[in-house]
């Protein structure tokens, strides 16, 4: 089979209106996941965001059922499961447990809804590995306004954000509102983690919302460069794994993955020969970093 | 007060505070005015309130009763004229953060917004803080993978940046060798005579800062001794304040407190709540 038609890939992009629409969602997207994620890796919530969009997937689960937009079902799972696990899981001894127990709890509900949906099972599948072709102009305006909206919160709460996720103790004597700032995060995590399950499934969120930053963390220690770097990661997974899916037909989520995939283990290879160049004698870095 | 410094405000003024837990009294009846420039240590054995003590300076801890004043301003309300330098601990070896970055959220991480404007500025004073303490080599490396030293070093840069007028220290010589003790001991020192920032320093060891230090405060079982080293580290005034026969000897320069070994044992000196991270590297 030819992967990759270019022609056929082109044809499709210049003649399809849903992809267009659709590239266009992933753009943003990127930008919004690849904003987020350095700081998702900072707090250490990559798990919690894989929870958050488990819930996502029980609220669009729960939609489809109740003949609502799935979309809006998967914002208000997302919404309550981010504030749940940022409330219940602010500790960090409890964190793991909670969050494998309210994911694994929801995923439950979720399989039991759509047990009962008696519609397209491409729907349902849609949920967890994504669908974002069948993005239309109504939920584009959801999917553009909750992400103004969260982009326009981060850029006001971003440097004592910074502070709080990486030096806690001292952003607390700084007078910085620690505990409010973890809501807000988890808030913000919440809806972006609604916006990716439309893309690529809530399976896969991790993908878009941990990889590209967990790929730029180790190729710099810079917070600036690092947050350019995820950003650029996450838009060459979102729209290349789009384009590539074209042609062959094949799902979305599996070129997004892959792409970003490809992106990490680069870049820790990056990091591996850099280490080695620099730090000959030290203690095994890559592995401890690894950790 | 001495006379000359009748027209500057006292850096801390603490009046008739005191802190209980529940039925256990931390102490009471604490007056203190701390003027700037002077550098106070504050000691006593594990559970004695010397955190808490801080806490309440920060506005993180509420009294139980009296007042505090920090920078003119009550605690938590005037912390952007507070430097706060925490104990050393294991930062995460791959956490996205250089020197240059802790330093610069000491300046204006509590602020809200990205801080676009001033950039260039902020750089400066960033850098001029990082050089004052002799960090400029390995200031753009990952904090993380510093040691223990470097980063104490820009703990100090990153409380001082922001041109405190009371500097609080929570044993931010714990965990470092002999002679980065002194080299941090040194950098808050120089600061305090340059600038007149009031240093107020937690240490269950005093004879690192003993050089500097200008008065004692001694918290032990809810009773307290504050004055000047030499009349508070006494056999006769630790054994009144442990309730037990204290001997307190001086040899080279350092005081050695010996027969209450169980009452200051420090063997595990306090961690924060929320340290989980082994040491790596």
């Amino acid at each position: 089979m030819d992967l990759f038609d270019f022609g056929k890939t082109w044809e499709l992009i210049t003649e399809l209106d849903g992809v267009q629409t659709a590239l266009l969602a992933a753009a943003i997207l990127g930008l919004v996941a690849g904003v987020l994620g350095p700081l998702i890796v900072m707090r250490r919530m990559s798990f919690a965001v894989h929870g958050t969009s488990e819930l996502a997937f029980t609220g669009g689960a729960a939609a489809l059922l109740l003949g609502i937009g799935v979309e809006y079902g998967a914002l208000i799972g997302a919404v309550v499961a981010a504030l749940l696990l940022g409330i219940l899981g602010a500790r960090d001894a409890d964190r793991d447990s909670v969050i494998g127990v309210i994911l694994s709890f929801g995923l439950g509900m979720g399989v039991l809804f759509l047990s009962f949906y008696k519609g397209r099972s491409g729907n349902k599948f849609g949920i967890l590995t994504g669908q974002i072709i069948t993005i239309d102009s109504t939920n584009l305006t959801l999917f553009v306004v909750s992400s103004v909206v969260v982009l326009a919160v981060l850029a006001l709460v971003y440097r004592p954000l910074l502070f709080a996720s990486v030096d806690r103790n001292v952003a607390v004597a700084r007078g910085v509102p620690v505990k409010t700032l973890t809501v807000v995060f988890a808030l913000l995590v919440g809806v972006s983690t609604a916006l990716s399950v439309k893309v690529v499934g809530s399976l896969l969120v991790v993908a878009l919302m941990v990889t590209p930053a967990a790929a730029a963390a180790r190729v710099t220690a810079s917070p600036w460069k690092a947050t350019v770097l995820s950003v650029v990661f996450a838009e060459v997974s979102a729209i290349g794994g789009i384009v590539l899916s074209l042609a062959p037909g094949l799902p979305v989520s599996a070129f997004v993955t892959a792409i970003s995939f490809l992106i990490y283990v680069v870049c820790r290879v990056i990091a591996w020969q850099r280490d080695r160049r620099t730090r000959v004698s030290a203690v095994e870095p890559a592995l401890v970093a690894a950790a | 007060m001495s006379p000359a410094s009748d027209d500057v405000r006292p850096a801390v003024r603490v009046r008739g505070a005191g802190l209980a837990f529940g039925p256990r009294t931390l102490w009471s009846g604490l007056d203190l005015v701390v003027e700037p420039g002077e550098f106070l240590a504050v000691l006593g054995p594990n559970g004695s309130g010397k955190s808490s003590f801080l806490k309440a300076l920060l506005g993180m801890q509420d009294l139980s009763a009296g007042t505090v004043e920090i920078a003119g301003g009550r605690p938590g309300g005037a912390n952007r004229k507070v430097g706060y330098i925490p104990q050393q601990r294991a930062i995460d070896e791959s956490l996205t953060l250089r020197g240059v970055d802790l330093v610069g959220l000491g300046l204006d991480g509590h602020r809200w917004g990205f801080g676009f404007p001033g950039m260039a500025a902020r750089r400066r004073l960033v850098s001029e803080a990082v050089d004052a303490v002799g960090a400029t080599r390995y200031a753009k490396q990952p904090v993380g993978r510093l040691s223990g030293g470097e980063q104490q070093r820009l703990r100090v840069a990153q409380a001082l940046v922001g041109d405190p007028e009371v500097l609080l220290c929570d044993e931010p010589l714990l965990s470092l060798d002999l002679a980065h003790q002194r080299a941090i001991s040194e950098l808050i020192d120089a600061r305090r005579r340059s600038e007149g920032t009031a240093v107020l320093f937690v240490t269950h060891e005093i004879n690192p800062v003993l050089p500097f230090v200008d008065r004692v405060l001694y918290l032990v079982n809810g009773q307290f001794r504050i004055g000047k080293p030499d009349e508070v580290m006494t056999t006769e005034t630790l054994s009144e304040l442990y309730g037990t026969r204290v001997e307190v000897l001086k040899v080279g320069g350092q005081i050695h407190i010996a027969g209450a070994q169980s009452a200051l044992c420090e063997a595990e000196p306090h961690h924060h709540e929320h340290d989980v991270e082994e040491q790596v590297g």
